[in-house]
């Protein structure tokens, strides 16, 4: 791709964005606002991401892309095509040999080691945004840590369902100071955030807003003492490689109520099938 | 003598040529009841929000005392603290309860946030509080789940009260708290505020135009006129024998019951 | 029938692609639409797209237009996202509208004044018949003679005004530098540089629904159009070397001051308020609904109760930019189908719950 720099922004633009990613990292959960640009994709459709990839990625990068834990899926290809005609770097499936992981609403199942970096694309960065609309306000209750709101907001649920009903995008404090919203991952994933190894970017490039959590920081799920955040998932293993711990997607088979549970992570189950395969060629 | 729980001194307070409060001083104890009475524009509610921080002075101190005993300048504060004293050991009840109300929350939603802002974290424990809560109010605790537009006027006003106090305040500012409440469900709401007020020696400053509401509840009474204090005084002795041609005015002009 | 996982997203894209070109091009036995066609003959499609584009050069634009097929908000995110990729080297100075070179000025204040109520190329004495002789593509037109260029002075209306004092001085700050909104993240407060900025890229049809709001009685300030102008301005900036300005081209701005309610009291005396509106190429639409909701966004800052949505800044500035708007609308469109599924677990759950509690109280009656 002539005629643009390496991995479509100009240095400046870099620089400010590196600038922002610092202050994110040195204040864990806090939104640092950005002077984001207009993108060759859509807002909404991970801007904020490609611009925080776009910063720190460096020649000698691996990146892989995945959207819905798949590398497969339109978005994710559309994003990986776009670094490599822009950066000309490596690009991968394979979590493990990745250097950077740009993510749409999933974290991978392998755990992820201290020389990598995740960077989750964030469609609304402020958690308290559905209690108060008023951006304004939102910044004084972070400021002054008055998070009563969100709290009342799982009261109301625990009253009316019995228990929290929060699927996804599940409300967190990090750092034992901030209220973080930490991207429509499914609740599932939320667990994975707490104390991870590697450094975990955020970029929301229609509001605006860069985010972080450096290696080995507290991420704790809100909840009451007496309703603690518990992990629920679909009974079943998957289909194809047999997992029972990983997050599965539901695929319609037939309209009879036909249905098959595969990972939704598709280097988890790739891996998995393929070490069976070697297995029953052992044997 | 124990000391005051707030104090203000020299109170000015313009907008453009009025003088809203021109030269105004009160005290408060704690646990006792302080009613402030006038017409429309004689700078009670006014008075009201400067005692409280919402309206910086032009000229003058409010001072408070907190659990400690070390005296504060109300206006001094920096915001953060003064929000935190307005979630704790203060409180406000507004003359409109939608004012303070979060309309799409639960009742026992509304009682127990000052408690989760607070760092309750006990959903029990919380429920059980909003339950109590609400039986002190008079609200059946089988309302705890209802949705405030489900309530009376009267009901929202005791909600409203329940959930000012969920945190044990010291000191509740009362702006015309029945205000816009038919004459039996008054009665009732200011039986009700006599009794947990006594019950849970909470001092209150208390707005009002109605000379009826300061005799039942007040201990002690200022009276309000053009931005000034004409007179003050225990309520029996200041309504009985009226001392101030104005005070005497207001006190004929009360019909009779 | 064995589950095979989905794949093939990159041939998809590619024949999707292949397709969307096909589409584009349209039937191949019609010429091709050239790009100075669309510069020349669309030229409000051209003047919108670079009003929301941010960008003024309209052979961009057109070729956007033409990339776009003739969707405009498309095209004026290519100009946007094109724009991102453009060094800024310098600031130019501020236009001087006082001295643009008129194509159409009119005023709804005075019957007439210094300058003349000039109609110029105006759609709005126009009956709205269509045309079937423009389907017919050789159409001569004969225009009528030009008439010689006016030197008349013509003074800004709102100076007439400023004349007797009867309205609020224009507001210009000449110490702070003026936000920038192409550069720092938008903030509230904000600041009335920052919303101008932000209204004169925002969604014309937003722009059009508010302003006609406030007209409606939802945030009504009684505006009169004091005076709107169409015409060309100079762009000067002052290079470092010569520290003098020089001419770097003319842009075609149209500009509207609306005259609005006039704030003060019995004892301040009351002066007119204003609205402005500010805008690249010709449309009135666009810098009327401007000026119209810029008054009303300074509602608070002149006393008034602010309660409808055009009063509402956070809420007009966070929704006025149409790119950002289509962008996060059409993103529904991407797969969701993790967190569906989470929300499927979820209400499974719940409703497997109701269900038991409903059977324990039936074998308990």
């Amino acid at each position: 791709m002539s005629g643009y720099n390496f991995a479509y922004l100009d240095e400046q633009t870099k620089r400010m964005i590196r600038r922002a990613i610092l202050k994110a990292v040195a204040i864990p959960g806090h939104q640092v606002p950005f002077g984001g640009r207009e993108m060759p994709l859509p807002y909404g459709w991970g801007t904020g991401g490609i611009q925080v990839t776009a910063a720190i990625l460096g020649p000698s990068d691996v990146l892989k892309v995945i959207d819905q834990g798949a590398d497969d899926t339109t978005n994710a290809v559309s994003i990986r095509r776009f670094f490599a005609r822009t950066a000309g770097i490596e690009t991968t499936t394979h979590t493990a040999d990745a250097s950077v992981i740009q993510t749409r609403h999933r974290i991978p199942e392998t755990p992820l080691r201290a020389d990598q970096i995740i960077v989750y694309q964030v469609p609304l960065p402020e958690p308290l945004a559905k209690l108060e609309q008023s951006r304004a306000e939102t910044r004084q209750m972070h400021a002054l840590a008055e998070y009563g709101l969100m709290h009342v907001k799982l009261y109301e649920d625990i009253a009316r369902y019995g228990h929290i009903s929060i699927s996804y995008d599940y409300p967190v404090m990090v750092n034992g100071r901030y209220l973080m919203s930490p991207s429509p991952i499914p609740a599932f994933d939320t667990p994975k955030m707490h104390r991870m190894a590697a450094l975990q970017l955020f970029g929301a490039g229609r509001e605006k807003r860069i985010y972080a959590i450096p290696p080995h920081t507290d991420v704790k799920p809100l909840d009451f003492d007496d309703h603690p955040f518990r992990l629920t998932r679909a009974p079943q293993a998957c289909g194809l490689c047999g997992a029972r711990d990983s997050y599965l997607d539901e695929v319609v088979m037939d309209d009879r109520g036909g249905r098959l549970f595969v990972c939704s992570d598709t280097d988890y189950c790739a891996g998995r099938q393929s070490m069976r395969q070697d297995e029953d060629a052992a044997a | 003598m124990s000391e005051h729980l707030l104090s203000a001194t020299g109170l000015h307070l313009s907008f453009g040529a009025i003088w809203a409060l021109d030269g105004v001083d009160a005290t408060l104890w704690p646990g006792e009841v302080l009613a402030v009475v006038g017409e429309s524009g004689s700078g009670k509610t006014t008075l009201l929000h400067v005692l409280s921080g919402r309206s910086a002075p032009d000229a003058g101190l409010v001072a408070y005392r907190d659990t400690e005993g070390v005296a504060h300048n109300v206006h001094a504060m920096p915001a953060p603290q003064l929000r935190a004293l307005h979630r704790s050991d203060w409180g406000f009840v507004h003359q409109n309860p939608r004012d303070a109300l979060r309309m799409e929350v639960s009742a026992g939603g509304n009682v127990g946030e000052r408690l989760m802002a607070q760092g309750a974290r006990h959903y029990g424990v919380i429920r059980e509080s909003a339950i109590d809560w609400l039986r002190q109010v008079e609200i059946s605790p089988s309302r705890i789940d209802d949705m405030p537009h489900t309530f009376s006027g009267g009901m929202l006003q005791r909600l409203q009260i329940a959930r000012t106090l969920a945190t044990h305040p010291r000191l509740v500012f009362m702006d015309e708290p029945t205000g816009g409440l038919d004459v039996s469900v008054q009665a009732r709401l200011l039986d009700l505020i006599r009794t947990l007020v006594a019950r849970l020696g909470i001092a209150v400053v208390l707005v009002t135009h109605d000379i009826a509401v300061a005799r039942l509840l007040a201990d002690r009474i200022l009276v309000m006129r053009h931005g000034r204090v004409v007179e003050g005084g225990l309520t029996d002795q200041v309504l009985d024998d009226p001392q101030h041609p104005y005070t005497q005015l207001l006190v004929s002009s009360v019909l009779q019951a | 029938m064995a589950y095979v996982a989905v794949k093939g997203g990159e041939r998809a894209i590619d024949a999707a692609h292949d397709w969307l070109a096909r589409a584009r091009r349209g039937d191949r036995s019609l010429p091709e639409i050239g790009t100075a066609q669309i510069a020349s003959q669309l030229g409000r499609a051209v003047d919108r797209v670079m009003a929301e584009g941010s960008c003024y050069d309209p052979d961009l634009a057109a070729l956007a237009i033409k990339q776009a097929q003739g969707d405009l908000i498309e095209a004026a995110f290519l100009l946007r996202a094109y724009r991102t990729t453009l060094p800024r080297f310098a600031h130019s100075e501020p236009v001087e509208t006082d001295a643009m070179l008129l194509r159409r000025r009119i005023s709804a204040i005075y019957k007439d004044l210094p300058g003349g109520q000039v109609l110029g190329p105006t759609y709005d004495y126009t009956h709205r018949l269509l045309d079937f002789a423009l389907a017919a593509e050789s159409l001569e037109v004969t225009p009528l003679p030009l008439a010689a260029a006016s030197s008349e002075d013509t003074p800004r209306v709102t100076a007439l005004l400023d004349q007797e004092g009867l309205i609020e001085p224009s507001g210009v700050s000449t110490e702070a530098e003026p936000g920038d909104l192409t550069r720092d993240a938008l903030a509230f407060p904000a600041e009335r540089d920052v919303r101008l900025q932000s209204l004169a890229r925002g969604d014309e049809g937003f722009l059009l629904a508010l302003g006609y709001s406030t007209q409606r009685g939802y945030g009504n300030n009684h505006p009169f159009v004091g005076e709107i102008r169409v015409g060309e301005v100079a762009v000067e900036l002052v290079p470092p070397e010569l520290g003098f300005p020089i001419t770097i081209g003319t842009i075609t701005l149209t500009e509207c001051e609306m005259v609005n309610q006039f704030s003060g009291s019995k004892t301040e005396p009351p002066q007119f308020t204003r609205g402005y509106g500010l805008c690249f190429g010709h449309s009135e639409r666009r810098a009327m609904g401007m000026a119209l909701v810029d008054r009303a966004m300074r509602a608070e800052e002149l006393g008034e109760n602010a309660t409808a949505p055009a009063q509402d800044i956070e809420f007009v500035l966070s929704h006025c930019d149409n790119i950002e708007a289509t962008g996060f609308v059409e993103h529904l469109k991407l797969p969701h189908y993790v967190d569906f599924q989470s929300e499927l677990e979820t209400i499974r759950r719940m409703r497997a719950t109701a269900t038991a509690a409903t059977v324990a109280t039936e074998t308990e009656a």
